[in-house]
């Protein structure tokens, strides 16, 4: 399908897949073996200018926005989906600054993330606020002219790793949602200490920690927008970012469609190819089929967020959630087209498999994004009346 | 420190084919890359500019088609490109190809280091960095495996042996050729790319170069190929059976046989 990618956006697919088959792919068993962190892999992605895609030039990008993040996730998602989380969470931390920094904030921290020199990460998700983000236990007091952050953050992605962190802590318990802040918190604050490293089923080569705060002081100059805007900033962010997690959905569907289409190819039972059979032609072709609709829908919502749609919450919900299911069903049945070889781990579906899982987990789970995605139809229906 | 990269447009090795009838490679469908071992040499150049400052200038001569190699060499970070592109350059040897790339070398002004691959993966001869220096009258370490130490002037560099390797000390301007242990080459960066998009390649003709003409191209070319093959594979050996004296003996006879002894 040709989606008429500028001749930018073709150079920023190009150099991403040169990376992820050239440097990402000899490594990526390994990485995934050893659940290292791809350090290597992320120093050629900053030399490669790639953290610069997703922001504005005046900040130290190139100038585009989620479609050139999408296409880069989607390129490495590919070859190694940890690999691509590392990538796409730095983007993710950089949002909340992109979004509702102001001035002073944008031009402190959007560079280094954008040299790729330091990685970002969000900071939200708790033992006990994960879907509902109401239950942030994680406390940020006013005390002159700082704030003093106390609690913990759970699966942090890039936790440890990154140097920049948007940590969302409320501010005013009795508020609820509207009592949340979102704080720009520096890793090597005193009070400030990473968890253990938490090992995990796919997406392994990445790094997810806890982030651990006692009495933490950060700058108040820190704080993002204003108190109570904690919660919105946490949705818009996502709203920005969750096409992210569609490409990467896309990317590892892809990358197992290719894979079994190779093998069907190559594996001969019955004397006989076994792409010549009906039932694999079928999966195939559906597999194909599902790939290229999510890609679409992923493309489209992030190029309706790039132009400045003022909400676009349903559709970027839409694109990680029909992605993200795809991509389940895809890697199964690519994992079934391979048979018990492609159980193995000497083929990378297997990989494949246990890394689109996260997919539908993370960033939202797919329930609640059917959640968000109801609630917008029922807004829409009521305000027509 | 002003620093010249020459570098070869090669067909894909993977896919080489030769045509029968000619002689010569076939070029048409095939892909075209930067000689790999050139890729060394562009590396190298970047890192010394990055350490001493300067700039670095790609050098090719080809076919126009060959802008296309030097624009990669521009997305990987070297700063301009000059192509040699003139119908009087084809039929180039080692000799005139020399000769060419030593004439644009010398109108490019002051320079300080040549660097070149240490050869062409298509050709294979390692004449044609040892062939410019010469023809510039500068000295020259081939096959440099490591640059220890390079200033204003001096330069200390290891050259790889097949018994291990020579430290060789040299003054600048002067050429070295480098090996795949130099270093491993960069992949392009993304504001490389956009900038070798729209970077204006200078093209230079024969007439730019001065010098003799006679010395350009075929004209220039004392090398003539008469046959290019496939050496014949290899026949399986013979394989003698029997107690070791049997072997000794059947062994012996046929040595005299093939009147080897």
């Amino acid at each position: 399908m040709d989606y008429f990618l500028t001749e930018e956006q073709k150079m920023v697919r190009e150099l991403a897949r040169r990376i992820a088959e050239e440097k990402v792919a000899p490594v990526a068993a390994e990485l995934d073996e050893k659940e290292e962190f791809p350090w290597e892999i992320m120093k050629e992605l900053a030399q490669a200018d790639l953290f610069a895609v997703f922001l504005p030039e005046e900040y130290g990008g190139l100038g585009g926005k989620t479609f050139e993040l999408c296409l880069v996730t989607e390129e490495l998602s590919r070859i190694c989906s940890g690999v691509a989380v590392s990538y796409a969470a730095s983007a993710l931390g950089s949002f909340p600054i992109l979004l509702f920094g102001n001035e002073t904030q944008r031009k402190e921290f959007l560079p280094k993330i954008a040299s790729g020199e330091k990685l970002a990460a969000f900071g939200l998700t708790e033992a006990n606020a994960g879907s509902d983000a109401a239950g942030i236990e994680t406390t940020a007091v006013r005390k002159g002219d700082k704030y003093v952050i106390n609690g913990t953050k759970q699966w942090i992605t890039n936790g440890g790793e990154a140097e920049i962190y948007t940590v969302i802590a409320m501010t005013d318990k009795k508020r609820g949602n509207r009592g949340a802040s979102a704080i720009i918190v520096e890793k090597g604050t005193p009070g400030f200490d990473f968890g253990k490293k938490e090992k995990k089923m796919g997406i392994r080569a990445s790094a997810t920690r806890e982030l651990v705060f006692q009495d933490c002081e950060v700058p108040a100059e820190n704080l993002l927008g204003k108190e109570g805007m904690g919660f919105i900033i946490a949705m818009r962010t996502f709203d920005a970012s969750r096409p992210g997690i569609g490409a990467q959905a896309v990317g590892i569907a892809q990358g197992a469609l290719d894979a079994a289409v190779d093998y069907a190819r190559e594996r001969v039972q019955f004397g006989q190819k076994i792409s010549s059979f009906q039932a694999i032609q079928h999966m195939l072709a559906d597999m194909a089929t599902h790939v290229e609709a999510a890609r679409a829908l992923v493309y489209a919502t992030a190029r309706m967020i790039d132009s400045g749609a003022k909400d676009a919450a349903k559709e970027s919900a839409m694109s990680k959630l029909f992605a993200s299911d795809m991509c389940m069903r895809v890697t199964v049945d690519a994992v079934q087209i391979f048979g018990g070889y492609g159980y193995m781990k000497d083929y990378p579906v297997e990989k494949m498999m246990r890394d689109a899982k996260i997919t539908q987990i993370y960033e939202g789970t797919n329930q609640i994004q059917r959640n968000i995605i109801a609630l917008h139809l029922i807004k829409e229906a009521a305000s027509k009346k | 420190m002003n620093i010249i990269v020459c570098i070869k447009q090669v067909p894909e090795t993977a896919e080489i084919r030769i045509d029968e009838k000619t002689n010569t490679l076939v070029r048409e469908g095939v892909p075209a890359i930067i000689n790999p071992f050139d890729t060394y040499a562009l590396e190298e150049g970047i890192r010394i500019r990055e350490k001493c400052g300067g700039g670095v200038t790609v050098l090719t001569m080809g076919p126009p088609q060959a802008e296309q190699a030097l624009r990669e060499a521009i997305a990987m970070g070297v700063d301009s490109g000059v192509l040699l592109s003139d119908k009087a350059f084809a039929g180039s040897d080692t000799l005139a190809t020399s000769y060419a790339l030593s004439r644009a070398i010398r109108q490019m002004g002051r320079f300080d280091l040549v660097i070149c691959g240490k050869q062409a993966i298509d050709g294979d001869t390692a004449q044609v960095g040892p062939g410019i220096a010469e023809m510039l009258g500068i000295p020259f370490i081939a096959y440099v495996r490591k640059i220890e130490e390079i200033r204003e002037g001096y330069i200390r560099a290891e050259r790889l042996m097949e018994t291990g390797y020579q430290i060789i000390e040299m003054s600048l301007p002067s050429l070295i050729t480098v090996v795949k242990e130099i270093n491993e080459p960069r992949l392009p960066s993304l504001r490389g790319m956009l900038k070798a998009k729209k970077t204006n390649i200078s093209v230079w003709d024969v007439e730019k170069l001065g010098g003799d003409t006679g010395r350009f191209g075929l004209d220039g070319s004392p090398t003539q190929v008469i046959r290019i093959f496939t050496p014949e594979p290899r026949k399986g050996g013979e394989i003698l059976q029997g107690a070791v004296e049997e072997q000794v003996a059947a062994l012996i006879e046929r040595l005299k046989e093939t009147k080897l002894v």
